[in-house]
């Protein structure tokens, strides 16, 4: 048997196929341009060779930027009998790439919010975070139901002396309302890369442990 | 959407006797989300079917923006043609699209020919 979970108009969301015995689930990292996105997923492909059969696919520009998504699938292995496979994607975090981020949103699982804390990208970051609930709305998605992690990455740039938010303040520009579970970061340096990406995957899981009961 | 065992052994037979059956390499029936829902192949295809997934289902997404913007519903025909392999996709509905890999033994027409009869049975079995 194979259930999509969805509803009825979007793209189904996760696939799970009683008669293979895999479940797909869809998680996406987001936030403005340059704030690391690319970087995590890279320090994941990285680190976690053993759990990735796949080469990482990256769409980019000649300047290295993400034109449309990175991507790859990461293997969680048995659960629960199910072979369990978590796709990981970036969207592209500049302003102009809206509809490319809105088709690589669509039928997504879980978001981490990737924020940069360098000061100078306080408002980049809130205009970031409210696109993303735009855009999920456009798939009638609520950013207060979707499984949200947010990710306050760069954290390493005080060492190098460039002023960066505090944890406060970036709790109050997007995390006030929302309070879902933050981490700070550091992609280059891979702080928190994978405590991140565990935490979605968890709690992707259980949302869809949730969904599933509902299903008539 | 819920898919029994039956209709997913159902949906095999379809693929597998309309189009590897014709000599198309592979082929794939996935979601516009990118998701696999199922996938045959003659035995000599080993591409990586999630990445292809996750592609086609972006490529796609992004021709229909573009057929919008153009004036268009859609573009008919979505056709990649290599030295060796080609691609071709076809919509079944909304939802979901089929992606075949084939070569240059079979010729694009007797392909759609192929794909309109595949997608006739598809909408039947699947209730679309």
């Amino acid at each position: 048997m194979y259930v999509g979970l969805g509803m009825s108009g979007g793209a189904g969301l996760a696939f799970i196929n009683l008669k293979d015995k895999v479940i797909q689930a869809k998680i996406v990292y987001y936030g403005p341009g340059r704030c690391g996105k690319t970087t995590n997923l890279e320090y994941i492909y990285d680190k976690c060779r053993l759990q990735i059969n796949s080469e990482m696919v990256t769409v980019k520009t000649q300047g290295d930027r993400t034109l449309f998504f990175d991507f790859f699938p990461f293997d969680m292995g048995k659960i629960s009998g199910y072979d369990v496979k978590i796709q990981l994607y970036t969207v592209p975090g500049q302003v102009k790439y809206n509809s490319t981020r809105r088709l690589v949103l669509k039928g997504v699982d879980g978001v981490v919010f990737v924020a940069d804390s360098a000061a100078d990208r306080r408002n980049k970051n809130i205009i970031s975070i409210k696109n993303l609930e735009e855009n999920l709305k456009l798939y009638n998605k609520n950013i207060r139901d979707i499984p949200l992690v947010i990710q306050y990455n760069k954290r390493d740039l005080a060492k190098e002396g460039i002023e960066i938010l505090d944890v406060e303040t970036l709790e109050n520009d997007l995390n006030s309302e929302l309070k879902v579970p933050s981490f700070e970061a550091s992609a280059v340096e891979g702080d928190n890369v994978i405590l991140t990406l565990k935490k979605i995957i968890y709690d992707t899981m259980s949302s869809l442990e949730k969904q599933l009961k509902q299903e008539p | 959407m819920i898919l029994g065992q039956k209709q997913l052994d159902k949906i095999d037979d379809i693929l597998t006797a309309n189009l590897i059956g014709s000599g198309v390499q592979s082929v794939m029936l996935i979601d516009t989300a990118g998701n696999v829902i199922a996938s045959i192949n003659n035995g000599n295809e080993t591409v990586d079917l999630y990445s292809l997934a996750a592609l086609a289902a972006a490529n796609f997404g992004a021709m229909s923006c573009m057929a919008k913007i153009v004036g268009e519903d859609e573009f008919s025909l979505l056709f990649h043609k290599g030295e060796k392999e080609n691609i071709y996709f076809c919509k079944v509905n909304e939802e979901l699209l089929l992606v075949n890999i084939f070569n240059n033994q079979i010729s694009l027409g007797f392909l759609r020919l192929k794909m309109s009869k595949v997608v006739e049975e598809l909408v039947e079995l699947l209730g679309l």
